[in-house]
């Protein structure tokens, strides 16, 4: 089944159905307005923020806000506000765009991304008229700062087991909240939180708490090891009275914001990671250009040219992902009337929240690859503070653990497929059923005359991988599967491998078939569809090993064979390839 | 104040260059307003925020210059002509007329220009306007001040400061200093895509083949040799400066 052109893709359909390449956003297919709008970004990273760098990592917080107000005048903080509160109502490339670009200036971009997004996106989408009236015109423009507040010292993950009181006031006018938030960015100087409390110590809620409420107050900065350009504290409610009416949300629905506030800081941490690999290749090109050792350059050396090689098609393969889960909010969007409802644009974001998932495990993993092949090539100066590769190996590491650590967001990817499953939104087990009657017969073989056809031909075959596996383990453990979190792992393992071979390949038959030079894409989607193929083949392995024994497991290893036979391609020749071309522009290509 | 400001488009200025078949290959190249000229832009627009006025941008290129005019427009200037008719390109005489053609069914008290292109780095197309329109120029400011009608613009001479007075209409070009331009913000660059752009052709200029034919002539296009190690030289003072004299003259042979 192929989606046709125009068509909506359902969040997760991409397990069971192909998707025709004119059906996915590109990069190549940023207007001329989003490529201003990166620029303007880049030109305020490099002309704003770079040069200050070294005084932003001893957490100059005046120096930071001052320069958050100066994105604001250029409009870098308005693009998730609609146009009715003072903000641009920018599309989600846009404003993904803007934080892709944000995170080449460090972790200022921690700053900007926690006052953009979960900081203000909270009032964009659940807050009252009068709510949005009176905080989002002063955030748009950066002159108030804004931090978000749900993670407590005795529950991360567990965000509904926040600990933190609401009590409504005898004369009904305020809720009175205590308690003791943990790790919350942008504390040093926000002036609006986003708290979650629970009213009566049972009903999970949001609240728009100012600074200036009496009873808040801030501890000391956090030593941490990396993002140091950004403020952490905890922040304490001590009997801090908040108005009624800057209640967000519903009373006990609380959850309903946090989740999708969550869903959005993930798309948009994988964006910013997209950026981030992008920086930490260049400046290690360009060191690797530089570097001689055996009176040569060491980006002359194969083993160097590799890394380059692997570390382009992470961030090429990463940037493809998460500019089409982008480009798929856009259009849900778009088809919704580009509403400023903000309740409606969270649910189209939610609509994507696996491959929200997908795109954040794939690529805060991708750029710790990267900064670590960075430091590599770097060999002694990257373990030196004087380059930035030390402080991107650094910064790179948190972004496993926020906004949902990459094991709870594995757990999130199958467990949404299998909700959306049961309420009749995905064809799950109807294609499941049908894969059964499948590997009975032949299974198709690769459209070779067509390009990239042995790639489409893994794909094909990796997604029946994954219902095959899938299945049997559903039909194996049914309601206890969520016991098997290593089970659970591996699926969305697969799942991802499959998103992002998916996403890479629509790219480049996109690009060709816009008669645009895609030689470089097609090199890069021929070495990794097979690298990811590969480790499809070993997780689907693992599961049957973990599930069967004996006879049954030796017949379902067979059916997995039948499904993974492919031919290798020379991936030595093609990394040279991609590798000479990378360092002679010494930087990212697509 | 009706202020025109002449724009070109250019190879960023990070971007290496190579020549291949004899011309600078443009390939996968990020094209940037010249540099000068948005000092050029972002002078006008200042001085359209303190009299009030218009910005129009004029310019001739292929149809990517539009890139560079939507950052103008995005800016703050009101709006653009663009040349991109092929038979209008040619050298700096070429584009002195065709631009004179441009000017001369608008109103303007002040043209703006930079005072170089980074990529042919001529230096002379402004300065010829000035004459075609028959006004005054001061160039290579890095201060301008108007009151009135009265124009003084500072000038860097080889390092001098010089001051220079005239009166509108008059044309200058910016220097490096003359002011810090913006960056586009983004309500200006939503606002950039409704603003008028139009293309005007040979036609439309009603220009002879004379005017239109170039006077210069490219023989050759190669990148500089790459730069050798330099040599220092050693031992007694007077064999120094001989072997110095001897190297410029007989061996380098750039003293003759």
């Amino acid at each position: 089944m192929t989606t046709e052109q125009g068509q909506l893709t359902k969040g997760g359909a991409f397990l069971i159905e192909a998707t025709s390449p004119e059906n996915v956003f590109t990069p190549e297919d940023f207007t001329q307005e989003h490529l201003m709008i990166a620029d303007t970004t880049r030109a305020f990273v490099e002309g704003e923020i770079l040069p200050n760098s070294e005084t932003l990592e001893h957490q100059d917080w005046d120096l930071t806000v001052k320069l958050l107000r100066k994105a604001g005048e250029l409009g870098l903080l308005a693009a998730d506000v609609p146009e009715d509160y003072d903000g641009l109502g920018a599309d989600k490339v846009s404003s993904a765009l803007i934080t892709e670009y944000i995170t080449r200036g460090g972790s200022f971009a921690l700053s900007h991304g926690a006052h953009v997004g979960i900081g203000s996106l909270p009032i964009v989408f659940f807050g009252t008229e009068e709510q949005k009236k009176k905080y989002l015109p002063n955030l748009a423009s950066g002159e108030k700062i804004a931090a978000y507040a749900l993670t407590e010292p005795g529950s991360g993950s567990d965000a509904l087991g926040a600990k933190t009181v609401a009590k409504l006031s005898d004369d009904g006018k305020y809720y009175v909240l205590n308690g003791t938030k943990q790790f919350i960015t942008n504390s040093a100087f926000a002036d609006v939180f986003v708290v979650y409390a629970k009213i009566d110590g049972e009903k999970f809620s949001a609240f728009i708490v100012e600074r200036g409420f009496e009873g808040v107050s801030t501890g000391p900065e956090e030593k941490k090891m990396g993002i140091k350009a950004s403020s952490t504290r905890q922040l304490i409610l001590d009997n801090v009275k908040v108005p009624v009416e800057n209640l967000l949300g519903e009373a006990g629905r609380g959850h309903v914001i946090a989740f999708n506030i969550l869903n959005i800081g993930r798309y948009k941490l994988a964006v910013g990671c997209v950026g981030g690999m992008k920086a930490a290749l260049e400046t290690s090109v360009k060191y690797a250009k530089e570097r001689k050792q055996f009176k040569t350059s060491i980006s002359n050396f194969p083993l160097i040219q590799q890394k380059i090689a692997d570390m382009n098609i992470r961030a090429f393969v990463a940037e493809s992902m998460s500019y089409r889960s982008t480009g798929d909010i856009d259009k849900q969007l778009e088809q919704l009337g580009n509403t400023s409802d903000g309740r409606v644009v969270a649910k189209a974001i939610e609509e994507y929240a696996l491959e929200c998932s997908v795109n954040k495990v794939f690529a805060s993993e991708g750029l710790d690859f990267v900064v670590d092949e960075g430091v590599q090539i770097h060999g002694g100066v990257g373990f030196i503070q004087e380059y930035p590769i030390e402080r991107m190996y650094r910064d790179s590491r948190i972004n496993r653990i926020f906004e949902g650590t990459n094991e709870i967001n594995r757990l999130i990817i199958p467990d949404t497929l299998v909700r959306k499953a049961m309420k009749g939104e995905l064809p799950l087990l109807q294609a499941a059923a049908g894969l059964q009657s499948e590997l009975m017969g032949m299974l198709p073989m690769a459209d070779e005359t067509e390009v990239l056809g042995a790639e489409s031909h893994l794909l094909e075959m990796a997604k029946k991988v994954f219902l095959f596996v899938g299945g049997s383990a559903v039909q194996k453990y049914m309601a206890s599967l969520k016991e098997e979190q290593e089970i659970l792992a591996n699926l969305a393992d697969i799942a991802i491998e499959i998103y992002a071979m998916e996403s890479s390949l629509l790219r480049a038959k996109k690009a060709a078939a816009a008669g645009k030079n895609a030689d470089l894409k097609i090199a890069m989607v021929q070495v990794y569809s097979r690298e990811a193929f590969a480790r499809i083949e070993g997780y689907a392995r693992e599961v049957l090993a973990a599930m069967e024994e004996g006879d049954t497991l030796r017949t379902q290893l067979s059916v997995l064979r039948k499904l993974t036979r492919f031919q290798p391609v020379n991936a030595k020749a093609l990394k040279r390839q991609i590798a000479a071309a990378v360092i002679d522009a010494e930087k990212y290509l697509a | 104040m009706d202020i025109l400001v002449l724009l070109k488009q250019t190879f960023d200025t990070e971007e290496r260059i190579t020549v291949e078949n004899g011309k600078v290959k443009e390939d996968g190249v990020r094209f940037v307003i010249n540099p000068y000229d948005e000092y050029a832009v972002e002078e006008a627009i200042r001085l359209k925020e303190e009299h009030d006025g218009t910005v129009t941008i004029l310019s001739i290129g292929p149809s990517r210059t539009e890139e560079a005019i939507r950052t103008a427009l995005a800016m703050g200037a009101d709006e653009a002509v663009l040349a991109d008719d092929e038979s209008l390109f040619g050298d700096e005489y070429t584009a002195a007329k065709v631009l004179a053609a441009m000017v001369k069914v608008r109103n303007y008290d002040l043209i703006i220009g930079g005072n170089q292109a980074v990529d042919d780095g001529s230096g002379q197309v402004a300065v010829r306007l000035a004459e075609e329109l028959g006004i005054p120029h001061i160039s290579t400011l890095t201060k301008l001040e108007i009151n009135g009608t009265e124009v003084v613009g500072h000038r860097d001479a080889e390092g001098d400061v010089e001051v220079v007075t005239a009166t509108l209409p008059v044309l200058v070009t910016a220097q490096q200093g003359l002011n810090e331009p913006r960056y586009p913000s983004l309500i200006g660059i939503r606002k950039a895509g409704k603003k008028p752009l139009t293309h005007v052709t040979a036609a439309d200029l009603r220009l002879s083949p004379e005017d239109l034919t170039a006077r210069t002539e490219i023989v050759e296009t190669y990148l500089p040799k790459p730069k050798e190690a330099g040599r220092i030289l050693q031992g007694e003072m007077n064999d120094q400066v001989k072997e110095l004299v001897h190297s410029l003259t007989n061996v380098e042979k750039v003293v003759g």
